[in-house]
């Protein structure tokens, strides 16, 4: 899973969609097509060209206040249409780690 | 114990103050992420894969129990009630909030803790021996000049931006427990053919994307100097280091490509102008810093108390207390290591109530003092060996008597890819799968002592190039292998490891490393002759014949 904070260039190869931190607490988030954030990746708009990606990251970049270090992420598209994290780093990011954490919440 | 003077106090709570400003500032869009990330960097804040981390400064790991306590407290009321200890000796939290972090400062500045010199592109918390002031045959206590050192470089206007982060460690043992010749500057106390007291300064050590064992570049620096040397290192550094290239931007890359005696004649030049002049330390200012350290009042006790010759009959006992009890300098007293590395449990995570739990037990036990070490353990520095059997009682019922210490289950391992931002593959499962693998204490034990270091990327958080077993996790067409090195070492004869072989997926990691162990039980040529050693004699040819011969 090469770092995101390592990419030098956007390249997309499939759906994609922007992620990012919530400012105030670090939370997961996800652009939407509304131009607002979710924590719930089923509302992410999803892009499939450079341009397209370039522009929601764009647009994303430019909510400094709302989210810190957007990104583009890969994901997948079910046959029913639901958005999957398309690599590991995502699907941790979406469901947490994967080790059982020392205090269960 | 340090105990804090005005200024100190002073400093660490205008430090709140001024953050909680700087975090509301961000807060209201009045500063935006550029402005901000490095102000947040240097009060210790990063930001992780679900959220915001936490590191909290532990100058050269010793805590008091009210200090644990702290902790204990920002853990439950500010996280998710635990805490990771690191590789330099501070402790992260992992899930807090931008917005609460202040309060959580303002609540750790009550106890003299802050999250200064944790991160950003100056001088990192100064790290030691957890042993110092303790350990049998030290020189003396380096805890005081890892003092002076901290009081110098905070905040030190010439060394805030350098080209990149920078690591100091001091021992005064023979036997290097601070790993000294993997940082920036590696101090090592030790006395000259005249008996005098003096400083081995090494540079240029460091692991990472390029590693490199630490060079000496002077043999000896009399205490007095040692401000002066060290500045005069870091105004080359300053000088000369590249801020063009993050990855040749560490003092090692420059040592590096200077060589040497170049680097050294350039700082022996920078210091011949400077070393009789304000950064000379008389006797008095070590003496006032020597004299806020605070020793307990040792008893006269019997080398073997009646208490612990009845609990050897206990075997589990004994197992425990041959495995993390230690010499101490004081007849009587013992070195209690923690392990914080539990059978299938992620390497250095306590959760708040083991912090409290423990802080109990160094009120009763250990004069109220914790040490943390780099190898993601804690230790109690003074326990009397009458109230051994009582300890290892109280640390059993809290899961803090895991009787792993040095063996192969005590496992350093970074956060990995379960939290980083950086990380390209997980470190904790892989740890977590291994203590299970080793789990039998019979067979650590017929192991002895070897240690595996685990790192989720290159930039090596988990040590893995002076790993007796080195895993270091790499990405290959999105998926997680993992490259193993064998033969390194970060004590006196540091090493950095060699490579066996292509790097395997995550689900063969385990398999491969039982393989090099059992290889290494019928390659040593006796049952005291350390893993290590066996590497040393025969080179890593025969451990990768077995781990690629059916792969």
């Amino acid at each position: 899973m090469t770092s995101p904070l390592e990419q030098k260039k956007i390249k997309i190869t499939g759906p994609s969609i922007v992620t990012a931190n919530r400012t105030w607490d670090g939370v997961v988030i996800y652009r939407t097509a509304g131009k607002d954030w979710s924590t719930d990746l089923s509302e992410a708009a999803i892009v499939r060209a450079a341009d397209e990606a370039r522009a929601l990251l764009a647009e994303s970049m430019a909510d400094d206040l709302g989210a810190i270090g957007p990104y583009i992420a890969p994901v997948e598209i079910g046959e029913d249409g639901k958005i999957e994290p398309g690599n590991l780093r995502e699907q941790i990011r979406l469901s947490g780690v994967t080790i059982g954490l020392p205090v269960q919440a | 114990m340090y105990a804090y003077d005005e200024i100190d106090r002073t400093l660490v709570n205008e430090r709140v103050e001024e953050f909680r400003d700087q975090v509301k500032r961000r807060l209201s869009g009045e500063l935006t992420e550029d402005e901000f990330k490095m102000l947040r960097l240097q009060n210790g804040v990063y930001l992780q894969l679900h959220a915001y981390m936490f590191r909290v400064a532990i100058p050269y790991g010793t805590l008091s129990s009210q200090q644990l306590r702290r902790l204990a407290h920002v853990a439950r009321r500010y996280d998710r009630g635990y805490g990771h200890f690191t590789t330099r000796q501070n402790i992260q939290f992992n899930w807090i909030k931008l917005a609460e972090l202040p309060d959580a400062l303002a609540d750790l500045a009550e106890v003299g803790i802050h999250a200064m010199q944790t991160s950003g592109n100056n001088t990192r918390n100064v790290t030691s021996d957890q042993w110092a002031g303790v350990a049998p045959g030290e020189i003396e206590d380096p805890r005081i000049w890892a003092e002076i050192l901290r009081q110098y470089t905070t905040l030190h206007p010439e060394f805030s931006f350098l080209p990149r982060k920078f690591k100091f460690a001091i021992t005064a043992s023979e036997h290097d427990r601070a790993a000294v010749k993997i940082h920036d500057i590696g101090l090592r106390l030790h006395k000259n053919a005249e008996g005098e007291t003096g400083f081995e300064v090494l540079v240029g050590g460091g692991l990472g994307r390029t590693p490199f064992i630490g060079k000496t570049i002077k043999p000896f620096v009399v205490g007095s100097d040692l401000l002066s040397y060290v500045e005069a290192i870091m105004r080359v550094y300053n000088q000369y280091g590249r801020r063009d290239n993050i990855y040749k931007a560490r003092i090692k890359i420059l040592v590096h490509e200077l060589g040497i005696e170049k680097f050294a004649h350039e700082v022996e030049e920078e210091w011949q102008q400077m070393r009789d002049g304000a950064l000379k330390l008389d006797e008095d200012v070590v003496e006032d810093i020597r004299a806020r350290f605070f020793y307990p009042a040792y008893e006269k006790l019997a080398h073997v108390p009646d208490e612990l010759r009845k609990a050897a009959h206990d075997p589990q006992f004994e197992a425990w207390r041959k495995n993390s009890v230690f010499p101490h300098k004081v007849q009587g007293y013992s070195i209690v290591t923690i392990s914080l590395k539990p059978v299938g449990g992620p390497p250095g995570d306590a959760t708040a109530e083991q912090m409290d739990t423990l802080a109990d037990l160094a009120d009763k036990y250990s004069f109220g003092e914790i040490r943390v070490g780099h190898e993601q353990n804690l230790a109690l520095p003074h326990v009397a060996k009458r109230d051994l059997p009582a300890l290892w009682k109280a640390l059993d019922k809290a899961g803090l008597a895991t009787p792993n210490v040095n063996l192969v289950s005590d496992i350093i391992a970074c956060p990995g890819l379960d939290y980083c931002s950086l990380a390209n593959a997980r470190s904790i499962p892989i740890a977590q799968e291994l203590t299970r693998r080793f789990a039998n204490h019979d067979t650590a034990n017929l192991i002895g002592r070897l240690h595996i270091n685990i790192s989720g990327c290159i930039n090596a958080c988990g040590h893995h190039h002076v790993g007796h077993i080195g895993i270091l996790g790499v990405e290959k067409n999105g998926e997680e292998f993992y490259q193993i090195t064998i033969g390194g070492r970060a004590d006196e004869n540091a090493e950095l490891g060699a490579l066996i072989g292509p790097a395997v997926p995550y689900g063969d990691v385990a398999d491969v490393v039982e393989d090099i162990v059992e290889a290494y039980l019928v390659l040593r040529a006796r049952p005291d002759e350390l893993f290590v050693d066996t590497v040393k004699r025969l080179g890593v040819e025969p451990f990768r014949e077995r781990v690629y011969a059916t792969r």
